[in-house]
């Protein structure tokens, strides 16, 4: 049903209508120092604020007094009282005022809750999942009720993080149990006689999969910029997911193609170029993903609203400009069987057996029972489980399914560790965790922890957008991606927006913030006196909540 | 820290001559305890060779239910060596009633089965009795193998060799190779089981160190073989690798060292053998150490075996005269015992390196 637009003579009450004081954010201008620029109406991509005349005014007294101040007929910035043009926190406005006149402050007292939901369509919304929109600064994390407490000492002397060698390095494929390895004794030595499923050794930090089309180009761009110079200049071999949204062909036939991870989803988007590629690729991508489900919005599938499906993402997508929401699930799999049959052979056989396939799905109460499948699975095709918690970020999902759905992502990899370690078979399939990882900003921590706690890696998404310059946030700040009106160009197609994003500086804060977690990665790893990764040493770790600790597994300290 | 030492020789001596090894090193381990296992034995073993050897400390009760037990299984006792022990007062050490070392005639029904039956039986049978002897919390049994002779016990060590008269030297007790240690394991609770050197299936070892990956290492072994448990130090972990990889396996010996600590990735990678040895780096990553280790190891040929960690951060000595090979954690140890040996020749193994003695005294050096 359409909304009745009722105008309420003056004067008058109208419970129905919305004012600005219901609205999650509140613009802050003052008239004082404006100086009339436009720059914040030009720069609010969300039409929150006009330049308006301001009302006449009630008394002959104030009209006098403005004129006497020059002010008549001068005009002021005010905000929309519209839900569909709320103001978003994202700061724009702010960020390009040269005279400091105008700011959003956060409304306490909105009515967001109910407005967000007109016209009988769910309320929806992009960022990180399991928080509300309007809700206070979120809650502890389990990690970081976590901390690092066995400290090398007199018996095990730590390493120095600066001056020794470390080896950052985790697997993604299929390790074989030392009994199953086709190896015989020849002359004193151990010769290969057969073929090994392949693994590629890379560095514990996967960027996530966000599409193209979830991301604007440019964005996408700016991310996989980053990865290459991570590999080719930093010696951190890190590894892109391209997100269920297709590669541009030129990378695909590029040498470069070994950095990234081809993803294959429900919507099974992008490959058809993909496909039509392989016999030009020159290189082998470092893996397939097989997407079966996402922490932010487990149960379903992607959504990308048709505000964001330009003609270069119908193009690279090969689909038309309407809505494109994947199934919630691989249509034709319906057991776990069936998708280690069906699935993981067919990525293994078109990419001959040499390209590790592995899967990704909603961490979840039942991720115990998936993985003890994968482990057991016969022929030995999966390679990687990736777990992805509810804090993970989205670029649209229904608001009802990221508040609401999903599992925290930590219990879930102790408990798949543990339940592998049961009959001896951890580290066959690798641990990849995602899921608010670097939340803080602390990624190196919380990747240490995961590690410690049974992860071979993590998965890092929304912290790269940040670091892009989403300047979203867990506590309702902007989280617009699937409005098609990301003010930083970076969850949007619109070209004009897109132009905000400086690819280069980008693709350099991500740069930097990788070097940085790899010192930071050392710093953690000398006091425990490991130079390698401690996959599943949760003997390092401490936790000063005695539900986490009896819930992890992991000693409590007080 | 504790002090670790080892002697292999041409010719049988007795554990007085380990004490001389182990003694000069006291300032580096607290005098906690003693515990050696000797194989190749000679003295009052000399007949029994090829019959399996228990060792116990138990108390009269679960020296009926061992007895009890052996005979349920066919086993039948054929010598047994009861120490004669010097119960004099202020000896500072906790003994247990009894110490007994019993050799065994096989089981009528294993007599004509190979020798990998056998040393299943051997396996099964030492875990059953461990398991009943805790039940009554009624003693330990540290080994059952043939020609292979363990003794642990809390205390000062010169007080307990003092209270088995090991000072004697009477000729009963002599062996070709001793494995010993001075030191009870201190970084968890003090109990026999925990006492290095420890002993499966022919294969002993002690250490010196800790493994950091402990918990990492036994979470893997304790689902890869039944004769992995106990645990109650972190170095059995180094133990099971050894045998995991040494007889499970198959491996050659060399690979022990390859699983323990591998070679960087990226040189691993460049050498011929590089996707061997990244396989096996990637199919037993759980078994790597990554803390500080010397390990003095003893196969059932009787090779003797030495390494230590990648970042070498525990000392070890190997040395020499042409009839006897001494290992030990500091040099003084065998200064003590090989005061004449040339020095020259001493050995310190590398952080890379493995050192294999074989039973003539020929000395292997293998670089990873
Ligand atoms: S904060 Fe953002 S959405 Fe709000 S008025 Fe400023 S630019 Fe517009
Ligand atoms: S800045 Fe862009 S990417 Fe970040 S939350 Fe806002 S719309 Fe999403």
């Amino acid at each position: 049903m359409a909304p009745v637009k009722r105008k309420a003579p003056r004067g008058e009450v109208a419970a129905q209508a919305v004012s600005v004081n219901d609205l999650p954010w509140l613009v802050r201008h003052d008239a004082g120092r404006c100086v009339l620029c436009g720059a914040c109406t030009a720069a609010c991509t969300f039409g929150a604020i006009e330049a308006k005349l301001p009302p006449a005014g009630a008394s002959a007294a104030e009209r006098e007094a403005r004129k006497e101040a020059g002010e008549d007929g001068r005009p002021v910035i005010v905000q929309k009282a519209e839900a569909a043009h709320a103001c978003t926190g994202c700061g724009m406005c702010e960020k390009v005022c040269p005279a400091g006149a105008i700011r959003p402050v956060r409304n306490p007292d909105n009515r967001w809750a109910v407005l967000s939901r007109t016209h009988g369509e769910p309320a929806r919304r992009g960022g990180r999942g399991g928080r509300s929109v309007v809700e206070a600064p979120p809650r502890e994390r389990t990690l970081d009720a976590v901390v690092i407490g066995r400290i090398s000492q007199m018996t095990d002397p730590a390493l120095d993080s600066e001056r020794h060698t470390f080896e950052l390095r985790s697997p993604l494929g299929r390790l074989l149990r030392p009994g199953e390895l086709p190896l015989r004794v020849e002359d004193g030595r151990l010769v290969l006689a057969g073929e090994t499923p392949p693994v590629r050794w890379i560095y514990p930090v996967i960027f996530s999969d966000m599409s193209i089309g979830a991301l604007s180009t440019r964005a996408w761009e700016a991310l996989a910029l980053a990865v290459a110079w991570l590999n080719e200049e930093c010696h951190l071999p890190v590894r892109m997911s391209s997100g269920e949204g297709g590669v541009p062909t030129r990378l695909l036939e590029s040498e470069r193609l070994r950095y990234f991870i081809l993803q294959i989803a429900s919507g099974h988007f992008g490959w058809n170029r993909i496909i039509e590629s392989l016999p030009r690729m020159k290189a082998d991508p470092a893996a397939v993903l097989i997407k079966v489900g996402q922490g932010a919005k487990p149960g379903d599938g992607g959504l990308l609203p048709a505000a964001k499906v330009a003609p270069h993402i119908q193009a690279i997508r090969g689909v038309p400009g309407a809505t494109l929401h994947s199934p919630p699930n691989h249509q034709g799999l319906y057991s776990i069987e069936e998708a280690v049959q069906k699935m993981h052979l067919s990525m293994n056989a078109a990419f001959g057996f040499r390209v590790p396939v592995a899967v990704k799905c909603a961490a979840s109460a039942t991720s115990v029972a998936v993985y003890n499948n994968l482990l057991r699975d016969p022929y030995h095709i999966c390679g990687g489980f990736f777990l992805d918690g509810m804090l993970g970020g989205t670029g649209a999902a229904y608001s009802v399914s990221l508040e609401h759905t999903g599992h925290p992502v930590v219990s879930v990899v102790r408990d798949c560790y543990r339940a592998a370690a049961g009959p001896g078979l951890q580290g066959r399939i690798p641990l990849w965790a995602g899921g608010g990882i670097g939340m803080n900003g602390d990624a190196a921590a919380d990747a240490f922890k995961l590690v410690c706690l049974g992860a071979d890696g993590v998965v890092l998404g929304r912290l790269l957008l940040q670091l892009l310059g989403c300047v979203g946030n867990e506590h309702g700040r902007c989280n617009a991606c699937n409005t098609g009106y990301c003010p930083v160009g970076i969850c949007t197609q619109d070209p004009r927006l897109v132009r905000r994003l400086d690819v280069d500086r980008g693709a350099q804060a991500i740069v930097d913030y990788m070097r940085a977690f790899d010192a930071e990665l050392r710093k953690l790893l000398a006091p425990v006196g490991n130079s390698a990764l401690p996959v599943g040493r949760a003997d390092a770790l401490v936790a000063t909540r005695r539900d986490v600790a009896d819930r992890l597994g992991i000693a409590y300290a007080c | 820290m504790c002090r670790i030492g080892s002697i292999k020789c041409r010719e049988a001596v007795p554990p007085s001559l380990a004490l001389r090894l182990m003694l000069p090193q006291q300032e580096g381990h607290d005098n906690s305890g003693f515990a050696l296992v000797m194989q190749d034995l000679e003295g009052a073993f000399s007949h029994y060779k090829e019959t399996p050897l228990l060792s116990l400390a138990t108390t009269p009760e679960g020296l009926r239910l061992v007895a009890d037990h052996m005979a349920a299984l066919g086993f039948v006792q054929l010598a047994q060596w009861v120490p004669e022990v010097d119960n004099r007062a202020g000896l500072n050490m906790a003994a247990m009633p009894r110490y007994v070392f019993s050799n065994y005639d096989w089981p009528e029904v294993y007599r004509y089965r190979g020798q990998k039956d056998r040393e299943e039986l051997l396996l099964d049978t030492r875990l059953a009795l461990r398991r009943l002897l805790e039940e009554h919390d009624a003693g330990y049994v540290y080994s059952f193998w043939p020609d292979v002779l363990t003794l642990k016990e809390i205390g000062d060590p010169a007080d307990i060799a003092a209270y088995f008269r090991l000072w004697d030297d009477d000729g009963r007790l002599v062996a070709r190779n001793i494995v010993a240690q001075c030191r009870q394991n201190t970084n968890y609770g003090i109990v026999r089981y925990a006492a290095h050197p420890f002993f499966l299936q022919g294969h002993t070892l002690c250490a010196n160190g800790e493994n950091t990956l402990f918990t990492r290492n036994r979470e893997f072994q304790q689902s890869l073989h039944r004769g992995y448990t106990g645990f109650e130090s972190d170095s059995q972990c180094l133990l099971y690798t050894l045998h995991y990889v040494h007889r499970e396996l198959g491996w050659p010996l060399t690979y022990y060292k390859h699983v323990l600590t591998p070679l960087p990735a990226a040189e691993a990678a460049s050498r011929e053998d590089g996707e061997v040895l990244g396989l096996i780096r990637e199919s037993l990553a759980q078994l790597e150490i990554n803390g500080p280790n010397a390990i003095i190891g003893l196969l059932p040929d009787g090779k003797m075996l030495a390494c230590c960690d990648a970042k070498k951060l525990r000392p070890l000595v190997i040395g020499g005269d042409g009839d006897m090979v001494a290992m030990a954690s500091e040099v003084c140890a065998l200064n003590a015992i090989l005061p004449a040996r040339d020095k020259e020749k001493d050995i310190y193994p590398g952080e890379r390196e493995l050192v294999v003695v074989d039973n003539g005294l020929e000395l292997q050096r293998w670089l990873q």
